[in-house]
C-alpha cells in the first residue's frame, strides 16, 4: 500500500510516512510532518536526488527531534587518524556506522553522496553491518564535514569506543572461518562420498586393487574435516570438561572422535573401509546448523546498545582554550567542558557551581540529580541544563562507568545456552551409558557388531535438535515483533513476556497521544519572545508533557540560553533563561491558588514573578486503546499508573474494566514502589511507560518496554520499545510470546521422538552409521523448520 | 598406471582449485555483505541524466 495516500483525512509525511498534524509544511504539492523532514527533502531534490523516494515510499526516518549530535571532535587529529582507514595528500576514507540504514533508498541515497558533494568520490554501504565507507578529496572536504553532511540529510553517524573497537572485533573474521571450514567440509564430504560408492554397490574383483587406494584417500580427505573443520566441538569439549561440566559439544566430540578412530582402524587393519562419509558428512551438517543460527542471530542483534552512546571525544582545556581531545588520552587532572546532553566519559569533580546529571544510564532512575561545587561526579553521567566543567580524577577504563559495562546485569548472559547445557550435562551420561551397555551386550551376542552399535548410539543421540529449539523459536518471534517495530533487548525477554500476568500502563505518553489540536493556552496570548523563553526553559525536560508543550509552541529556544534549570519531578520547572525567571508545573508548586476542576492535564506557567496562564493539555487516547483494553482484560490484571490528577478518572473508568486499579498522584518513585508491591504479592508485571520518566518502574517491572513515536531513542532501562504505531497489537504480540511456549515444548517432544526412536534401532544394531548421520541433521534441520514455520503461521494467523 | 588413477587425482586437483578460489573469495571479503550489492545492480542513473537535458 501506498503510504503516501491520505489515510482517514490525515496526510502522511512525504518522507518519513509519519502522520502530519496539518497540512501547513508543504512543497510542490508534497506533505512534510516537521521542518527538519522538508530540509532533508529539499536537500535532496536541490541535488537532484529524489529518486530516493521512488524506491521506497517514505524511506526516510522522522526529523520531528533534530538532530543534536555534535562532531567538532572530528577535527582532533589522533582522533582523525584512528578513523580513518587511508589517508594521503589528496584522499581520504574513512568508514561510518549509520545505523539508520534500513532499505534499499538509504542505499541508492548513501552511494550518490558525491552528487551533493562532488568532493566524494566514492561511497559504499555495507548493509549487514550497516556502515557506510566514504572516499573523499582531503584538500576539499573535511572529517567533519563528512560526518555532518550525513547528519543533515538525516543518516547521523554513530561514533564511539565500541564503534571504533568493532572494527577490529573478531566477530567478521569469526563468520569467514565458519565459512572456509565449511566450504572445506564440504568439499571433502563430497569427494569422501564418491570415493565410498564403489564399497557401497560392491567391489568386483576387478576392481579390488583399486580399493587400498579410495580407502586411504578417504582417511586423507576426512583429516582436514576432523582437525580443522570440526576442531571447534574438540576445544569446546574439552574446555567444559576440565571444568567438570559436560556442555553440549561433549557428545558431539565423543561421536566424531569415535567415528574416525573406528574407521582409521579398519582401513589401517584392511578390515573394512570404515565410516568416512558419515564422519565427514556428520561434521558438514553440523557447521550448516551453527552458520544457519549466526545468521539468524546477526539479524536479531539489537542496533544500537548503551555502548554507542559513550562519547568518543570531550572538551578539554588546553592553553585556555577547549579544544576536543578522545576520550582515551584524558588523563587525571583534566578540565573538560560538557555541554547539554553530552555524557561524562570519567568521574569527575565539579568545579562549576552546579550542574544537572541524569544518571538513566548507571541506575536507570532519569530524574537529574543536582551537583554542588566540589562533588564527586560518576562517570555515565549525562549533563541536562546548563554546561559544566569538572576535573577528571581517573581514567576512562578505571572509572566507573567501565566497571559497570562488566556488570552482569547489563550483559546478555544467554540463560537459554546454560538451560540447554543443564539438559545436556545428563543427556551426555545417559547416552555415553546406554552405549556402553548396549556395546557390552553385543559383545555377548555378536562381537563385530559391537563397534557399529557404541558408534550409532553416540552419533544418533546427539543432543542438536534440543539444543536448536528454543534459540530459533525465540528468534522466529523476535523477528515476528521486528516487523511489528517492537524490539527486544534479548530473546529471554520473551520468556519474561511469557510468564505476565499484570500489565501496567503510564498515563501521559503512553496511552495518551502526542497531538498538537489537543493542547490549548489559557490566558493572554504568548508573545514571540515568551515563546522563545518558554521553549528554552522546557528544552532540557525530557517529561511528555514538556515535549506538547514545545510542540505546541513551535519554536525553539532561539538566541536565549540556560541559565539555571531545576526540575521536580511530578510537580514543574524552575529556570531562568536570560535573566528572566520561567516556572513551569502544577498550581501548588506556583503557588497559585487555582481550581484544577479544568479538563484534562494542566501545566501553569509564571513568567517573572507574574502569572501568564495555563496549558492544558487534553488527553487524547491512542486510537484502538478500547479494543485493547477490553481483549488484555480476559487474560490480565490491568492497572494504570498516572503522575496527574484525578480529572481523568472517569474517563479512564468508561475505558478500563471495573476490576483494574486506577492510580493518580504517582511520582516515579511511587510508581516504582507500587510496581514491587505487587511484585510481591506474586504478580509478574509488564510496565508500558515512555522509558524516560518511568525508567525506575520499568526496570522493576519483569518486563519493562518504552513505548514510543521514535524508536531509534534508547532507553537503557528497559527490555524492549514499542513503537506507538504498534501499540494496539500489543495484546496479539503478548499472545504471540506465549504460544511461543508451546511451540518449544512441541519441539523438544519432537525431539525425543527422534531421539527415542534412533537410539533403539541404533541399540538394536540395525542403524548404520550412515543412516544415522542422515537422520541427525535432518532431525534438527526439521526441528528448526518446525518451530519457524510454526511461528510464522501463528503470527499470519494473528494478522501481524 | 590405470586411468581411472589419472581421473580421480585429477578431478580432486580441479576440486582444489575451486576450494582455494572459495577460500580466497571468502578471505577478500565477498560474503561479508550479501544484500546491498543485489540492490545495487539495480540502480540506474536515467534520472540524473533526463533531469540534466531538462535543465
Amino acid at each position: 500500500m501506498d503510504s503516501r495516500v491520505a489515510v482517514e483525512g490525515k496526510t502522511s509525511c512525504y518522507h518519513c510516512g509519519d502522520e502530519c498534524p496539518d497540512n501547513s509544511i508543504q512543497i510542490e504539492e508534497k506533505n512534510f510532518c516537521c521542518s527538519g523532514c522538508k530540509t532533508v527533502y529539499e536537500i535532496l531534490s536541490e541535488n537532484d536526488l529524489c529518486a530516493y523516494y521512488d524506491l521506497e515510499s517514505a524511506p526516510g526516518a522522522t526529523q520531528k527531534k533534530p538532530s543534536t549530535a555534535l562532531f567538532d571532535f572530528l577535527d582532533n587529529d589522533s582522533i582523525k587518524t584512528d578513523l580513518l582507514e587511508y589517508a594521503d595528500d589528496d584522499f581520504e576514507k574513512a568508514s561510518f556506522l549509520v545505523p539508520n540504514i534500513h532499505c534499499s533508498s538509504c542505499i541508492w541515497l548513501l552511494e550518490h553522496l558525491s552528487r551533493i558533494n562532488p568532493a566524494v568520490v566514492n561511497s559504499q554501504v555495507n548493509f549487514g553491518k550497516r556502515t557506510l565507507s566514504v572516499q573523499y578529496k582531503a584538500k576539499e572536504l573535511t572529517l567533519r564535514q563528512v560526518a555532518e553532511m550525513l547528519d543533515r540529510i538525516g543518516y547521523t553517524p554513530v561514533f564511539s569506543l565500541d564503534s571504533q573497537q568493532e572494527k577490529k572485533s573478531p566477530f567478521s573474521s569469526f563468520n569467514k572461518t565458519l565459512l572456509i571450514k565449511m566450504g572445506i567440509a564440504g568439499f571433502c564430504f563430497g569427494n569422501v562420498m564418491l570415493l565410498s560408492f564403489p564399497d557401497y554397490l560392491g567391489i568386483t574383483s576387478y576392481e579390488e586393487q583399486y580399493q587400498d587406494f579410495f580407502r586411504w584417500l578417504n582417511v586423507l580427505l576426512a583429516l582436514p574435516v576432523v582437525l580443522y573443520s570440526g576442531n571447534e566441538y574438540f576445544i569446546s569439549a574439552f574446555k567444559s570438561l576440565k571444568q567438570r561440566f559436560a556442555n553440549i559439544d561433549v557428545p558431539i566430540a565423543l561421536g566424531i572422535s569415535a567415528l574416525f578412530f573406528r574407521s582409521t582402524y579398519e582401513v589401517v587393519a584392511g578390515v573394512g573401509s570404515g565410516y568416512f562419509d558419515s564422519l565427514v558428512g556428520l561434521v558438514f551438517f553440523l557447521l550448516i546448523g551453527k552458520w544457519f543460527q549466526n545468521k539468524t542471530y546477526e539479524a536479531m542483534s539489537f542496533d544500537r546498545d548503551y555502548k554507542s552512546y559513550f562519547p568518543l571525544a570531550t572538551l578539554v582545556k588546553v592553553d585556555n582554550q577547549f579544544k576536543p581531545i578522545p576520550v582515551k588520552e584524558l588523563k587525571k587532572g583534566d578540565e573538560v567542558l560538557i555541554r547539554n546532553g553530552e555524557l561524562l566519559p570519567a568521574d569527575s569533580i565539579l568545579i562549576d557551581d552546579s550542574g544537572h546529571f541524569d544518571f538513566s544510564f548507571v541506575t536507570g532512575e532519569s530524574d537529574a540529580v543536582r551537583k554542588n561545587k566540589g562533588q564527586y561526579v560518576y562517570a555515565g553521567g549525562r549533563l541536562v541544563g546548563k554546561q559544566a566543567k569538572l576535573i577528571i580524577q581517573k581514567t576512562v577504563s578505571q572509572s566507573y562507568l567501565t566497571e559497570l559495562w562488566n556488570d552482569q546485569a547489563f550483559q546478555n548472559d544467554d540463560n537459554q545456552v546454560s538451560l540447554v547445557d543443564r539438559i545436556s550435562q545428563y543427556f551426555t551420561i545417559i547416552i555415553i551409558a546406554i552405549a556402553a551397555i548396549s556395546a557390552f551386550v553385543w559383545q555377548q551376542i555378536d562381537p563385530s557388531n559391537t563397534w557399529l552399535v557404541f558408534c550409532s548410539v553416540l552419533i544418533i543421540a546427539c543432543p542438536c535438535a534440543l539444543a536448536l529449539s528454543t534459540p530459533f523459536t525465540l528468534g522466529s518471534i523476535q523477528r515476528a515483533f521486528g516487523r511489528n517495530r517492537f524490539y527486544l533487548k534479548n530473546a529471554q525477554v520473551i520468556e519474561k513476556l511469557q510468564g505476565i500476568n499484570r500489565i501496567v500502563f503510564d498515563k501521559t505518553g503512553t496511552i495518551t497521544e502526542t497531538a498538537q489540536q489537543s493542547t490549548v493556552f489559557e490566558g493572554d496570548e504568548l508573545s514571540e519572545e515568551e515563546k522563545h523563553l518558554i521553549a528554552a526553559a522546557i528544552s532540557s525536560s525530557t517529561h511528555p508533557l514538556s515535549r506538547y508543550i514545545k510542540a505546541f509552541l513551535s519554536t525553539d529556544a532561539g538566541v536565549y540560553h540556560i541559565e539555571s534549570y531545576n526540575e521536580i519531578p511530578g510537580k514543574g520547572i524552575q529556570s531562568v533563561v536570560s535573566g528572566v525567571s520561567i516556572q513551569l508545573g502544577s498550581a501548588q508548586f506556583l503557588n497559585l491558588n487555582r481550581d484544577s476542576a479544568k479538563e484534562g492535564t494542566t501545566v501553569y506557567l509564571k513568567i517573572g514573578d507574574k502569572y501568564r496562564g495555563v496549558f492544558i493539555l487534553k488527553n487524547q487516547y491512542r486510537q484502538g486503546l478500547k479494543q485493547l483494553v477490553s481483549k488484555l482484560a480476559n487474560g490480565f490484571k490491568l492497572s494504570v499508573l498516572s503522575g496527574d490528577n484525578e480529572t481523568e478518572r472517569a474517563n479512564l473508568l468508561r475505558l478500563f474494566p471495573e476490576s483494574s486499579s486506577i492510580n493518580f498522584n504517582q511520582k516515579p518513585a511511587d510508581k516504582l514502589e507500587r510496581v514491587r508491591s505487587w511484585q510481591n504479592k506474586g504478580d509478574q508485571v509488564m510496565m508500558l511507560g515512555d522509558g524516560l520518566n518511568d525508567a525506575g518502574a520499568l526496570s522493576q517491572a519483569e518486563v519493562g518496554i518504552a513505548v514510543t513515536e521514535d524508536i531509534s531513542s534508547f532507553s537503557p532501562a528497559c527490555d524492549g520499545i514499542l513503537d506507538a504505531k504498534s501499540f494496539g497489537k500489543m495484546d496479539k504480540l503478548v499472545a504471540l510470546a506465549k504460544n511461543g511456549r508451546t511451540v518449544v515444548k512441541m519441539s523438544f517432544v519432537l525431539s525425543f521422538i527422534y531421539n527415542i526412536g534412533g537410539l533403539s534401532f541404533a541399540v538394536m544394531g540395525l542403524l548404520t552409521p550412515l543412516v544415522a548421520a542422515i537422520l541427525m541433521p535432518l532431525s534438527s534441520i526439521s526441528v528448526v523448520v518446525f518451530t519457524t514455520v510454526a511461528i510464522n503461521v501463528i503470527s499470519q494467523k494473528m494478522n501481524l | 598406471m590405470s586411468v581411472i588413477l589419472i581421473l580421480i587425482i585429477t578431478s580432486i586437483v580441479v576440486a582444489v582449485v575451486f576450494l582455494v578460489a572459495f577460500t580466497w573469495a571468502v578471505k577478500s571479503g565477498q560474503y561479508d555483505d550479501t544484500y546491498s550489492p543485489s540492490v545495487r545492480m539495480l540502480f540506474d542513473d536515467k534520472k540524473k541524466s533526463t533531469a540534466d537535458a531538462d535543465k
